[in-house]
């Protein structure tokens, strides 16, 4: 019997030959994650050992985006806290404001996160690092200070689910977004509840790696342990300019067992929007077209990439924001806002009335540069449409990929991009 | 013994702390505002000793450590759900938060009843309807950390040892 490229990389990690679902193991991380939330709340449990150093400062990442640039004072105080222990440890990956970007965006750029590795991160989205064959999962502040200690984690062998896509046909501005909100939309918020959700097919061989980057990144909204993707060629194009250490390619065994397997066909799949106030409440856009919006946010760990970018110039290029409508932009690192105004995209964008931000978390967790008041509605390129999400308990946050955001600033409402995209 | 909030399935953890209150950690700031996007009643009225009933996936979305902080803080003194959401499930362990699973005592409870947790046998007694439920027992790992005080003792003993 074989294992899923999963199994694979915690029996790796735990020095063993073999693991199966339901088995808890102690395995060896490869990265210990946190941001300026979750850190400070890592660092007050991580002192409590009365310890003088971390397992290894070079595989420790502390990345302040959650509330910088620091929106109020007890904000400034948490990523201090941050910085002064990333300064005493000698931590390696530490990024200030101005080098900093969205952390799920930047550790994949810098190569920091790599195929093979097991990685913990006290952000749910640290999933996201799936897209490379990495097994990389979400913990909470006090398993990070025991990481951060240790450099081991306890785990429970995830069953693996298997998601294949089959054809390489999507319909028009279809993205990996709309692949993941409809698997959310079929098995629901909890529909992999502990579970590790694999991606396969050449539907999914098919497409980018900012693509597949998205499609991991959710997999917490399916309440998944973690996304994972078997790397391939186009993994290891964006992975080997980036690294600067080793790393381990992992498949999935052609019998490994999955506790299901579930299979689409990629042309089945229209454009998505998830609902209030759960992602699992997807409809298509047609079903959402008219709904009057008060601001649209793209950008974000889930969307906040080059290609991301790429479509939302290409649709706003010409064109004028509805004059009732905030436009934000968040590009996901300086790397990726650099290059876009290279190619022209942020000139594109803000001629057509859009904000442009430097790179943070911020409206997507409410937390600053953009909450929405009272009975307001947003639709968003990010990851979750929670009751107060972005704002006031009684605002709204409609989810859905960059190409509809951007075709629905332009028409001040939900609209399919056709709608604006007729002359060209 | 104390009473019981009840909340439905789904209860995210920016239902639970909302993002807009971490900007600060202390756990008396994260309790005057836990469960406010859930019920606003919920902060300024729960005793110490009362007891969170929910449905299925308790505590989904972020990692956010602050939730289970934020529970405990405001004198929970135990969560009974259908089922937890993994990140959450692991918070309340380390932080020593008692969380139990038990989908019939979720049935069997409503919103004020007043109720005692036997959190070494798992027994919940419904005092108010006079029911009595079991909810299921942790695997032996868990069992451990729990023993220990949480994953900070753990490791402590364990690092000494190293």
């Amino acid at each position: 019997m074989g294992m899923t490229i999963s199994e694979k990389i915690l029996a790796a990690h735990a020095g063993l030959d073999k693991v199966v679902p339901g088995e808890i193991i102690n395995a060896k991380l490869d990265i210990v994650h946190a941001n300026d939330v979750t850190g400070p709340v890592a660092i007050k449990e991580f002192n409590k050992l009365g310890l003088e150093q971390v397992f290894d400062k070079e595989k420790i990442t502390l990345v302040p985006d959650h509330f910088t640039p620091n929106k109020d004072i007890p904000s400034a105080e948490q990523s201090k806290v941050m910085k002064e222990f990333a300064q005493k440890m000698e931590i390696k990956h530490y990024w200030e404001v101005g080098r900093v970007g969205i952390e799920h965006c930047l550790l994949p750029e810098q190569g920091v996160v790599l195929p093979g590795d097991l990685i913990i991160g006290a952000d749910s989205h640290t999933c996201t690092y799936g897209a490379l064959g990495a097994f990389a999962t979400g913990v909470g502040s006090t398993d990070c200070a025991a990481g951060m200690a240790t450099g081991e984690a306890w785990f429970r062998v995830p069953e693996s689910l298997k998601f294949v896509f089959h054809g390489t046909r999507f319909q028009p501005w279809v993205s990996g977004k709309d692949l993941i909100l409809y698997i959310i939309g079929k098995i629901g918020v909890d529909g992999a509840r502990y579970k590790a959700m694999e991606f396969a097919g050449e539907g999914i061989r098919c497409l980018s790696m900012d693509n597949r980057l998205t499609i991991c990144n959710m997999a917490i909204e399916a309440g998944a342990k973690t996304g994972i993707i078997e790397p391939d060629e186009i993994t290891l194009e964006y992975v080997k300019p980036r690294a600067k250490r080793e790393y381990k390619v992992y498949k999935s065994d052609p019998d490994a067992v999955y506790e299901k397997i579930y299979e689409f066909n990629t042309e089945e799949i229209p454009l998505q929007v998830a609902f209030p106030h759960l992602p699992e409440n997807t409809k298509s856009v047609d079903e959402a077209s008219g709904l009057k919006i008060d601001q649209i946010v793209i950008g974000s760990c889930t969307n906040g990439r080059l290609e991301d970018l790429e479509v939302t110039a290409k649709i706003l290029k010409g064109k004028k924001i509805h004059p009732e409508v905030r436009c934000l932009i968040f590009p996901g690192t300086q790397q990726i806002l650099l290059e876009a105004m290279r190619r022209g995209w942020i000139e594109t964008m803000i001629e057509a009335g859009a904000a442009v931000s430097t790179p943070t978390c911020g409206p997507c967790l409410g937390g600053h540069m953009g909450i929405l008041a009272k009975g307001e509605r947003a639709l968003s390129t990010t990851n979750r449409n929670f009751v107060g999400r972005m704002g006031h308990p009684q605002s709204e946050v409609y989810l859905c990929n960059p190409a509809v955001a951007a075709a629905s600033a332009v028409r001040g409402e939900i609209v399919h991009p056709r709608e604006v995209m007729n002359n060209g | 013994m104390g009473r019981a909030w009840k909340f439905g399935h789904d209860i995210d953890t920016d239902a639970i702390i909302p993002a807009r209150y971490m900007n600060r950690s202390e756990p008396e700031h994260l309790a005057a505002h836990c469960m406010e996007d859930a019920d606003v009643s919920f902060a300024p009225n729960v005793k110490k000793g009362d007891i969170i009933v929910a449905g299925k996936n308790f505590g989904c979305g972020s990692s956010r450590e602050h939730a289970p902080i934020a529970i405990k803080a405001a004198g929970v003194k135990a969560v009974i759900a259908e089922s937890y959401a993994r990140i959450f499930y692991r918070n309340a362990l380390n932080i020593g938060l008692p969380i139990l699973e038990c989908p019939e005592a979720v049935a069997g409870i409503e919103a004020g009843d007043e109720v005692e947790v036997d959190l070494v046998s798992g027994r919940i007694e419904n005092k108010t309807k006079k029911a009595t439920f079991q909810a299921r027992p942790f695997p032996p790992f868990m069992q451990e950390l729990i023993n220990a005080g949480g994953l900070i003792p753990y490791v402590k003993e364990k690092t000494k040892n190293a």
